[in-house]
């Protein structure tokens, strides 16, 4: 019963999806949207998953004192103003991320400075892993070094300047190489998805029952 | 034990990380303080782009996905400001909704801002409808009818209380989808809205995700591709309202020279050193 329930519930909603995809008529066209919304609604409630899971492995690394164990004390300060200061907002306004309560100015002035300097953080470690990963070593490693630099200085203002085809290489090598090496990745993920959603489907893809 | 003393050659071939950040960091402020801005090369992927919200006509309804958050911002909220001020610019009206729950304060901010500098009025020439979870569900059904997702907007007012949705149900009433995205969320509009519904649509996406999406652009699955900053600040340019696009273009056009000529110095110490 356990294996069995789970069976039929991917089989019908994987099967209503697919005709109605064909048939988008009574009563496929109707039991399509009832689905999707179900989808929906079900992925709302995976967030709660999300949140205990969160909640416990902290609770578990402030218990055991593990290295570190005080950065869960940060979380549960984020944690605890996200979710006070978020039920106030909202009680007071429909949208809590609207420009002038309190929920934005913390998504403004913490949230956006942390994020933007996580990410630009990136540029650091770029440069740095270029400069180290980026060696004539072998003629493979020659041709991506040699792709790279072209496609770098290419798609910026100063490669016009240096050379005016420059940036004409640089999307020749974008739209012919680059291009056809990434339609066959996606063509086989395509294939791939397709063959993993009918054994799904089908049954005989289980792993996801345990 | 006798230490090797170290030349040149050798200094080149190792530099240390802490010289190439401060050189970088300084590549990069520099250009944004001074306020340099770069003149670009339009790309035929961002006129396509800019071609098709040119060829809408007024009153058109287009659909702005926010998919982003503020990691992405720097290079995707340039992109927003240019395409409201595109489609304001041309009377064009605007549905804003968001994917990314993180997205919705800055793609808020965003649309609040250029409508208030071309004076259009909410609910008449935009609607903010906020952020739904279900992605891929949502997309699917508002082929159908949108209020199956969005029976109000973001600040829970009915959608027909907005005189511009009265006649907006599904896809057949949206001249364009332009999407911008920093994850997965381009290709479902691809794949769940385009290919079902034969919806038009224009991406712009973050640097790095261009290389993935240019096949779509070639297949005509959608109508225009806006990569990067270098995309939004090609579209500034197009719309001749230079912003922060053509601003951060300068810093990153440095930043790429400074990490080139480290590429260039790191080979020549290697090979100096491989020679001894």
């Amino acid at each position: 019963m356990k294996k069995r329930v789970p069976l039929v519930i991917t089989f019908v909603t994987g099967f209503i999806v697919i005709i109605s995809f064909f048939i988008p008529h009574r009563p496929f066209g109707p039991l399509e949207t009832d689905t999707l919304i179900w989808y929906s609604i079900i992925l709302g409630f995976t967030l709660l998953i999300g949140v205990d899971s969160l909640v416990r492995l902290h609770v578990r690394q402030m218990r055991r004192r593990k290295a570190g164990w005080w950065y869960s004390i940060v979380f549960f300060a984020g944690f605890f103003y996200c979710l006070v200061i978020g039920i106030m907002s909202v009680i007071r306004t429909p949208n809590p991320f609207q420009p002038g309560t309190i929920f934005f100015y913390g998504y403004k002035t913490i949230l956006i400075p942390l994020q933007s300097t996580m990410f630009a953080l990136l540029a650091f470690f770029v440069a740095s892993a270029s400069y180290r990963a980026f060696r004539a070593r072998t003629l493979e490693a020659t041709l991506l070094l040699v792709a790279a630099v072209i496609v770098m200085i290419g798609r910026v203002p100063a490669g016009y300047k240096l050379w005016t085809r420059l940036p004409g290489i640089a999307n020749w090598i974008f739209n012919v190489l680059q291009m056809g090496a990434m339609r066959g990745i996606m063509i086989g993920v395509a294939l791939g998805a397709v063959a993993m959603s009918l054994r799904l489907i089908l049954g005989i893809e289980r792993t996801y029952l345990s | 034990m006798i230490e090797k003393k170290r030349n040149l050659w050798d200094w080149t071939n190792s530099i240390n990380r802490g010289i190439i950040y401060v050189i970088i960091g300084i590549v990069v402020i520099l250009p944004i303080l001074l306020g340099l801005k770069e003149e670009v090369q339009i790309s035929p992927s961002v006129s396509s782009a800019y071609e098709t919200i040119e060829s809408l006509d007024s009153n058109d309804v287009i659909i702005i996905s926010i998919d982003y958050d503020p990691a992405s911002m720097p290079e995707l909220q340039p992109m927003l400001k240019a395409i409201l001020r595109h489609a304001f610019e041309k009377d064009v009206k605007v549905i804003m909704l968001v994917f990314w729950p993180l997205g919705l304060p800055i793609g808020t901010e965003g649309l609040e801002e250029v409508a208030k500098e071309y004076g259009k009025v909410y609910g008449e020439d935009y609607v903010n409808l906020g952020y739904r979870p279900g992605d891929r569900a949502v997309m699917i059904d508002m082929g159908k009818e949108i209020r199956n997702f969005f029976r109000t907007d973001v600040n829970d007012i009915l959608l027909d209380s907005h005189p511009m949705m009265r006649n907006v149900h599904n896809y057949n009433d949206i001249a364009l989808i332009v999407g911008l995205e920093a994850g997965r969320f381009g290709e479902f509009w691809v794949q769940y809205v385009g290919s079902r519904y034969n919806q038009r649509i224009v991406l712009g996406v973050t640097g790095v995700m261009a290389a993935e999406t240019y096949p779509y652009l070639q297949s005509g699955q959608i109508e225009g591709l806006i990569g990067g900053l270098k995309g939004a600040a090609e579209y500034e340019t197009l719309i001749e309202k230079p912003g922060f696009g053509l601003t951060g273009m300068a810093a990153q056009s440095w930043a790429h020279i400074a990490i080139v000529m480290f590429i260039i110095i790191g080979n020549i110490g290697y090979f100096m050193t491989r020679r001894k």
